[in-house]
């Protein structure tokens, strides 16, 4: 094993995942969302596309043998193994910014991903003009027939967890959620795991 | 200022705050891929914050287009249609990133984008599929936005990702508002969040 860790919520991580290698990401105390991007670690102009991915699988959820594709069509990585069964990529990532519209201008100062995409990604050259939608893991967000999105309680439980099979050399930038405005964690952040084979 | 955009051609231009800008499908099935950055050059149109902000899968009229930085861009205050796409992004060819690049921008400024006159529609199976619905566009269908601030706007007349279709021209006309408040009377709903940003971004900056 190459990687055994704890994210705690409200904290990230910034991950060189190697070509076949395996990340596992295990919700260990279930509903907790895990807001994560992908990069082409040799070019992070050529990054994970939420509608790219979704274009290709013609479908809205993200689960088993979704190819998470690059804005240049190259596929990234594939979820290979998913006890959660379903998860988010048209809700975006938490910011102190959309939460001052979505809540109140008292949350302008809580913490949220996109402050700590910003402090990880540093590190790697990614910086604000790099961040795009992306993944959530175990986050529930139903896209309905009459066109609503609304974020619902989760689906996920302790000890779920999602596997994803790198297609290439990737940078993987993740910030396990600190959201309390809203049931996208159960409205009680916890931490997750992060299990690696390389 | 009026132009047309012939099929499967990309155009860009600046909107000053204020102004409108209305895209008209001049045949059926027309699609007009549309990508908004801010006068800053960094604040980008953000398709997942202005989705669960407003609680909605698709575009419609009332709908405030928001930024990276949760800012109004632009307010769509008129549309023929209920659902214009915003799911699938813009199509993957080069015509988008080539008219980003008149304006030097590149790959990374590729975000979500929306696909006005276009509907893919959601079934509610356990993946939420999404099909194509090549009866939505219609000659003379129009959107109007109004730019909250100054802005880049981009459009590709590339025919829909999903669709089989021949691509379509698009009528562009840029003229000044008149429409001062967020909200006018016979205007479409607007959200309260829709109407904080709204507020927020005049306060600011437009």
């Amino acid at each position: 094993m190459s990687l055994d860790t704890v994210v705690e919520p409200g904290d990230g991580a910034l991950l060189t995942v190697p070509a076949n290698g395996r990340l596992r990401i295990v919700d260990l105390h279930g509903n907790q969302a895990v807001d994560t991007l992908f990069y082409d670690s040799h070019d992070i102009d050529n990054r994970y596309s939420a509608f790219d991915t979704i274009r290709a699988q013609r479908a809205v959820y993200l689960t088993t043998g979704s190819r998470l594709l690059s804005t240049s069509g190259d596929e990234l990585a594939v979820i290979t193994d998913d006890t959660c069964g379903r998860h988010d990529t048209v809700g975006g990532a938490c910011s102190q910014e959309s939460n001052v519209i979505r809540y109140g201008v008292h949350t302008r100062h809580q913490h949220a991903c996109r402050q700590t995409f910003l402090t990880y990604g540093a590190r790697a050259g990614i910086g604000q003009r790099q961040l795009t939608h992306n993944v959530n893991f175990f986050m529930n967000v139903p896209v309905t027939s009459v066109g609503d999105l609304r974020f619902d309680d989760g689906l996920s439980a302790p000890g779920r967890y999602v596997e994803l099979t790198a297609s290439r050399d990737l940078l993987v930038l993740i910030s396990n959620c600190p959201q309390v405005n809203n049931p996208c964690n159960g409205w009680n952040p916890t931490p997750v795991q992060l299990l690696g084979w390389w | 200022m009026k132009h047309e955009i012939p099929a499967a051609a990309a155009w860009s231009a600046p909107v000053r705050a204020g102004r409108t800008i209305t895209l008209t499908a001049l045949a059926d099935n027309a699609n007009a891929s549309t990508l908004i950055i801010g006068a800053d050059r960094l604040d980008r149109l953000n398709i997942p914050d202005t989705l669960k902000s407003q609680m909605s899968a698709r575009i419609r009229a009332g709908m405030v287009l928001m930024s990276d930085r949760g800012l109004a861009l632009a307010t769509v205050v008129a549309s023929g249609s209920d659902w214009h796409d915003c799911l699938i992004g813009a199509p993957p060819d080069r015509l988008l990133q080539l008219e980003l690049a008149k304006h030097g921008f590149g790959a990374a400024d590729l975000h979500g984008s929306v696909n006005f006159f276009s509907k893919v529609r959601v079934t509610d199976d356990a993946r939420a599929s999404l099909t194509f619905d090549p009866d939505h566009a219609r000659t003379g269908d129009s959107v109007t936005l109004r730019a909250e601030q100054d802005l880049l706007v981009f459009v590709s007349t590339a025919a829909h990702p999903l669709s089989t279709t021949e691509p379509a021209p698009i009528a562009v006309h840029i003229e000044t508002s008149v429409q001062t408040e967020p909200a006018e009377p016979g205007g479409p709903e607007l959200r309260a969040e829709a109407v904080r940003a709204l507020e927020l971004t005049r306060e600011l900056i437009a």
